[in-house]
């Protein structure tokens, strides 16, 4: 027996009996590992083998055609040596910083408003979150219509209402990346905004009422008990934010194709480019080369994420 | 009681994976019957008139080679799709390419190599030299048969032209001329007096257009030996003379990212005023676009310059490298059979015209011939009933084109090529203060990498 952090007992697992494969048989091992054997096989065909094969792939220099030879890690040096490399992440990190600045703050001002809300609560919730129903790709070629840089586009003659010349929008290599970020805050705020809604009424009302006793008007509520209570929530949602953000494709691929100039060429619109741009076969090993390094560049920010939430959370 | 509906359920899960495993298997390929079994590409999106015409063409092909059976699978050329079915190995045994990639593909032995094949056939010497070198590999073995060809050409919309107080009939012959009336279009009617591709490789390839026009060439030598030549006084010229329309005239509209697709939309639906594509885009306007045929107008290229000349492009018919030796030479018989009759026999050529009529598809948008003039002009003769496309309004370009050099695209990594200069049309157009000389020598060196990286 071993004593614990709480003072109470729990048994020692030494003590257990060993398992024999007779005694696994006889407990039902069969007939578990029969019952995951499905979701085994579907994980280890769709999920686990190509990541095998993406990593043998990058090692490789092939067109899936002919035989790959093997190239050790030249791939990996010709991607690092890609003068677009630098533009890529650049311009990632760019879209993920807007998208911090704008698209992060901007659903919880939106659930604290909502929460404040007396009446037509649901309906307002169903506003917010109507964009997130809409297809991805619709709601990006409904944006590039808004977006059109004439004098006659929906955004440009909004504009012209108040006195604002015509704006580019997408065909300008400094607003480009700042209106990709506008619709992708756009199509995305909604779900984070239920999110923080479900939270909000966690948050006990007797620390609102106590506050009030305190003589705390609504920013010192929100400020000293709403983001307090929502710390974990809101970390969670920054973390996974900035994960999403990295992997960025949908937007830059089908507002820009990754222009003008590449000023919204990311990383993952590079990936793709490496192995589907040149239709008489692509790079595919510099392309899975590029996706093993941003999976380690994530799942280090994922190990990252644990070790603070651990201690956030508590 | 509990173990056996365990081992029940067990056996369930058991069989529902086996059966989903199974479910992912594709059936054989073997012919039981001894006949060799092709699948070939036929165009996607065809009206009905136009596919039971298409299997009619697949009945007749199959009575007259009882050994071998045919079955068809919708299949469109795109870049991006294609690479994925090349890589997944899932193309038919006979598809279309764009000449842009036959050399590449043949270089790196991604399509069957039919070339002794081919040479069977009673016309293999017949090509037009300009045309046939697309599908050629490196010893001049004919290994992708080509089954059309075009030049680069100036289209342009007659109506604007009306609006802005032009002639329709009379479009513009010097680039200068394209300026001052792009202009006129755009300051009359708001319009984009021009607009350019430049995304999706696009880019590069209109620009290098441009530059041909103006007596550039993108690549000199041949092999190992192949450099790199878009930082040249023609490339430079061509690029001005956007910068120039774009932020002098402002004669360039609002977009500046278009590609194919998205031009034709445009310039189908009266956005733009003039813009240089294939010389038979007319044929993709009305099926995919739906323009309104009294609008379409299309001239030459202007040339410029001594060893000025129009880009050429077109279509090989290739064979999939997975393909067994039976295959191919089933595939060699479709190809000959399906694409390559109706380019000199009366018979075929008038039922082509007659299938293509029914289902309101164009007939008779110019091309560049695949054999000779001479050939051209018969099936056109052949065909007239049927010519549904406003011969009149394309006469600008049909009566000239034929003293046009038609000029292949660079032989060497053509695509990448385009592709590093989309950035550089795009820099141009979107950046008041861009500068073609440095963009042009920026993009030479990474060509030449490139060029040099590659065997």
């Amino acid at each position: 027996m071993t004593t614990n952090a709480t003072g109470l007992r729990e048994p020692h697992r030494a003590s257990s009996p060993k398992r024999s494969p007779a005694t696994w048989l006889r407990r039902g091992g069969l007939s578990t590992l029969v019952f995951a054997l499905p979701l085994i096989l579907v994980f280890g065909m769709f999920s686990w083998w190509p990541i095998v094969r993406a990593t043998v792939m990058s090692f490789q220099q092939t067109n899936l055609v002919t035989a790959p030879t093997f190239v050790g890690w030249d791939n990996f040096v010709n991607v690092l040596h890609d003068p677009l490399l630098p533009t890529a992440v650049g311009n990632t990190v760019w879209f993920a910083v807007l998208a911090l600045v704008f698209g992060y703050p901007l659903p919880l001002v939106m659930a604290v408003l909502m929460s404040e809300l007396r009446r037509a609560k649901g309906f307002f919730s169903a506003l917010v979150y109507l964009p997130v129903v809409v297809p991805p790709v619709v709601a990006v070629l409904l944006w590039k219509f808004f977006y059109d840089g004439s004098a006659t586009g929906v955004f440009n003659t909004i504009l012209g209402f108040v006195g604002i010349p015509p704006q580019p929008w997408l065909q300008n290599a400094g607003t480009a990346m700042p209106s990709l970020v506008l619709e992708a805050t756009w199509a995305a705020a909604g779900g984070t905004v239920i999110i923080y809604l479900a939270a909000l009424l966690s948050v006990p009302p007797e620390l609102y009422d106590a506050a009030e006793v305190d003589g705390a008007r609504v920013w010192r509520k929100i400020w000293h008990v709403t983001l307090p209570q929502l710390r974990g929530v809101l970390f969670v949602t920054l973390i996974l934010q900035v994960i999403g953000t990295a992997q960025v494709f949908l937007e830059p691929y089908l507002f820009t194709g990754g222009g003008p100039n590449n000023s919204t060429t990311t990383i993952l619109l590079m990936i793709y480019d490496y192995a589907f741009a040149n239709s008489t076969g692509g790079d595919y090993g510099s392309a899975t080369a590029l996706s093993i390094m941003l999976a380690i560049v994530l799942a280090a920010l994922s190990i990252l994420y644990f070790r603070l939430t651990k201690k956030w959370s508590v | 009681m509990k173990s056996r509906s365990r081992i029940a359920f067990a056996a369930i899960a058991t069989t529902a994976a086996i059966g989903l495993l199974a479910g992912c298997s594709t059936g054989s390929d073997a012919s039981s019957d001894g006949k060799t079994k092709i699948v070939v590409a036929v165009d996607a999106g065809l009206e009905k008139p136009a596919k039971v015409a298409f299997q009619n063409q697949v009945k007749a092909f199959e009575k007259a080679n009882p050994k071998i059976t045919v079955t068809s699978r919708e299949y469109t050329w795109t870049g991006t799709t294609f690479a994925a079915e090349l890589a997944g190995g899932t193309l038919p045994d006979v598809f279309t390419i764009p000449f842009t990639d036959g050399k590449s593909l043949i270089q790196q032995q991604q399509i069957a190599d039919i070339s002794d094949l081919v040479a069977k056939l009673p016309y293999a010497d017949k090509f037009n030299p300009n045309v046939v070198k697309n599908g050629e590999d490196a010893d001049g073995n004919i290994e992708a048969v080509p089954i059309a060809a075009y030049g680069q050409a100036l289209h342009y919309n007659r109506d604007l032209f009306t609006q802005a107080g032009l002639d329709p009939d009379s479009p513009p012959t010097t680039w200068a001329e394209v300026r001052a009336d792009a202009k006129q279009i755009a300051d009359k009617t708001g319009k984009a007096g021009y607009a350019t591709m430049t995304q999706g490789n696009t880019g590069g390839w209109i620009l290098t257009s441009l530059a041909y026009a103006m007596g550039g060439r993108a690549e000199t030598g041949t092999g190992a030996k192949t450099k790199a030549t878009v930082d040249t006084p023609e490339y430079e010229k061509a690029l001005e003379l956007m910068q120039d329309m774009r932020w002098k005239d402002d004669s360039m509209g609002g977009n500046f990212l278009y590609d194919w697709n998205a031009i034709n939309q445009a310039f189908a639906s009266g956005q733009v005023g003039m813009y240089v594509s294939g010389g038979g885009n007319y044929g993709s306007l009305v099926s995919q676009n739906q323009i309104d045929p009294k609008s379409y107008g299309e001239t030459v290229v202007p040339l410029t310059g001594d060893d000025a000349g129009a880009l050429g492009g077109g279509t090989l018919a290739a064979v999939s490298a997975k393909s067994t030796a039976e295959q191919q030479a089933a595939a060699v018989k479709w190809i000959d059979f399906y694409y390559m009759q109706k380019l000199f026999t009366k018979a075929d050529a008038q039922r082509d015209a007659k299938t293509l009529a029914a289902s309101d598809q164009p007939v008779g948008a110019p091309q560049v011939p695949v054999f000779d003039k001479a050939t051209y002009d018969k099936t056109l003769e052949w065909t007239k009933e049927w010519i549904n496309v406003p011969l009149d309004q394309m006469k600008p370009y049909t009566e000239q084109q034929f003293d046009q050099t038609i000029v292949p695209e660079p032989a060497k990594n053509t695509q990448e090529l385009y592709g590093m200069l989309d950035p550089v049309v795009q820099a141009v157009l979107t950046d008041e203060h861009a500068d073609p000389a440095k963009l042009l020598a920026d993009a030479q060196t990474k060509i030449q990498a490139k060029l040099d990286s590659s065997k």
